[in-house]
């Protein structure tokens, strides 16, 4: 079974592309879980639907061949700026940022679904993700993306883990806050769109916290909770991915089957290896 | 002619209309070991937070290091251990090898790496504040004296030319308070740095100290520790509304 995903050559895209967003997702994840953006990724995720209905009722009704994922990445990075600005504007409520941008995305996508006429199976994938909907193109896109996240977050990770662990330390000793958090939003919309293809928007802020919550439980210290995330997220991907295409299942709803279950082994054995060594402990 | 720090003129701050600095002519002369005074609300925090940038002032100047602030770059050459030690990120996963190592971000850059040398001043600045065995544990298991010797850590792995610490010794305990002055007295003697600290231990700053400034809404004090000593006992208690203590007296 596993080998047709090498005989295909659109499960083998689907495959690398899996790897791909296994790595990427979780590991901008982490920071957007320590900063406590989780909801964003999620209202974020939702603006990339907007993008996608628009680029599917373009492509239907002006017949202008527009690749959705496109659409949805500029709807992405434009919803990123729009969120960093009502952040600025309700300084001291900037969560109110995320229900007028989720809000906001969920009524443009309607419209654009509406006007579409309707649901067809695209939009589904989109929806939930899909084992076979990722072509060549989507896989070069995506993995043009990877490398674009990967160098940057090298080359920013000391500004970043400074800048999510304290704000005014990074601020004073000369780190520029704005810059590098606006980096990071528009890194978060790449993320964004370039998961949407396999675990579709509605569990791709899934992917990108539920590792990082597992990993949390084990990890001592950042470095090694973005490791442990990245192998909780390849796991799951991977898994999901491959029952996904076995039960005919949208990979979306496998995939975060299998974090939920990494994450709730991981909360087990932590509890277990407090007793284990509550009773080491107790019995000296 | 001292070479001079840090120099304000004329500096206002207002919260809402609500005066908490007027006029504030001040100069941190390079060497000296500075305490800043006054009572709870007197401006202090806020003070700091305008020399730092992180406040604008509405009107006066301020210099670092020679330079209108607007244009003042090396920001590396400040050390800054902030009042509420609580406003990082609780729970962040980061071992406090990785916190102390923040202190060296701005001043490694972006495209550089964390070498071997810079591990060494991390470790070092760890045994300075006397958190050696803590070095790979979580920030976020410590108590609250720990994590503010960590924090300290963090303020001078970059080897500042100018430490400010805003009350650093809340909540850490007598004998780590002892020591923490015999190091802030190394840095300023032995390493030369500058030292501006705001605290309420008015007898540890009357034995370390070489300058006492006291704030409260306007600059009522500046100059040397004896001095200040002196008048405290007549004119501060009234500035304060009532008799000060030493918190510790002994000399
Ligand atoms: N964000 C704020 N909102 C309202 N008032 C503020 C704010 N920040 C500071 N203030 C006011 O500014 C004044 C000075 O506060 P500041 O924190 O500078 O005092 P301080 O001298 O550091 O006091 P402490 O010894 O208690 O640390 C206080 O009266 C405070 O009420
Ligand atoms: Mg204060």
């Amino acid at each position: 079974m596993i080998a047709d995903f090498f005989e295909y050559d659109f499960l083998r895209h689907t495959f690398y592309t899996g790897l791909l967003i296994g790595i990427i997702a979780p590991l901008l994840g982490t920071f957007i879980v320590v900063r406590r953006l989780s909801l964003i990724a999620d209202a974020l995720s939702h603006v990339t639907l907007a993008g996608i209905a628009f680029g599917l009722f373009v492509d239907k009704k002006f017949a202008i061949g527009i690749t959705p994922l496109y659409s949805g990445m500029g709807f992405s990075v434009l919803g990123s700026i729009f969120i960093e600005k009502l952040r600025a504007v309700y300084n001291a409520y900037q969560e109110l940022a995320i229900p007028i941008i989720l809000s906001g995305g969920v009524g443009l996508s309607v419209i654009f679904i509406a006007l579409a006429d309707g649901f067809n199976t695209d939009l589904f994938n989109y929806l939930f993700g899909s084992v076979s909907a990722v072509s060549k193109q989507d896989f070069y896109l995506i993995l043009a993306i990877s490398v674009i996240i990967v160098t940057v977050i090298l080359v920013f990770y000391k500004q970043l883990i400074t800048l999510s662990f304290d704000e005014e330390h990074a601020v004073v000793s000369g780190i520029h806050a704005k810059r590098i958090h606006f980096l990071f939003i528009i890194l978060t919309a790449l993320v964004i769109a370039a998961s949407i293809r396999i675990v579709g928007v509605l569990l791709v802020s899934a992917l990108m916290t539920l590792p990082v919550a597992a990993a949390m439980r084990l990890a001592k210290g950042f470095k090694q909770m973005m490791l442990f995330s990245v192998l909780f997220g390849e796991a799951a991907v991977m898994i999901g991915l491959i029952t996904g295409y076995f039960f005919s299942i949208p990979p979306g709803g496998t995939i975060v089957l299998a974090s939920i279950a990494i994450l709730l082994i991981a909360i087990g054995k932590k509890r277990l290896s407090y007793h284990s060594g509550g009773i080491a402990y107790g019995s000296k | 002619m001292a070479d001079t720090i840090v120099s304000t003129t004329s500096l206002t701050y207002a919260y809402e209309r609500k005066n908490i600095l007027t006029d504030i002519h001040f100069e941190l002369a390079r060497g000296s070991f500075m305490g800043l005074v006054g009572p709870n609300g007197g401006g202090k925090t806020t003070f700091i937070k305008i020399i730092l940038g992180l406040l604008q002032p509405d009107s006066g100047t301020i210099y670092l290091f020679g330079q209108p602030m607007q244009q003042f770059k090396d920001w590396s050459k400040i050390g800054f251990v902030s009042q509420k030690a609580n406003t990082f990120n609780k729970g962040f996963p980061a071992t406090v090898f990785e916190v102390v190592s923040m202190g060296l971000t701005a001043k490694i850059g972006y495209f550089k790496r964390f070498t071997a040398k810079h591990k060494e001043k991390v470790l070092r600045a760890i045994d300075q504040v006397g958190m050696r065995d803590y070095a790979n544990e979580n920030i976020g298991h410590l108590s609250g004296g720990q994590q503010q010797r960590i924090f300290i850590a963090r303020a001078i792995v970059s080897s500042p030319e100018l430490l400010i610490l805003d009350e650093p010794t809340v909540g850490v305990d007598q004998e780590n308070v002892q020591r923490f002055y015999q190091l802030l007295h190394e840095l300023n003697h032995e390493h030369g740095i500058t030292l501006l600290l705001v605290t309420h231990d008015t007898g540890a700053m009357t034995r370390h100290a070489t300058d006492v400034v006291c704030l409260n809404e306007t600059l009522h004090f500046h100059g040397d520790p004896k001095e200040y000593e002196k008048q405290t006992k007549q004119d501060l208690s009234d500035l304060y509304g009532h008799p000060i203590n030493s918190l510790t007296h002994e000399h």
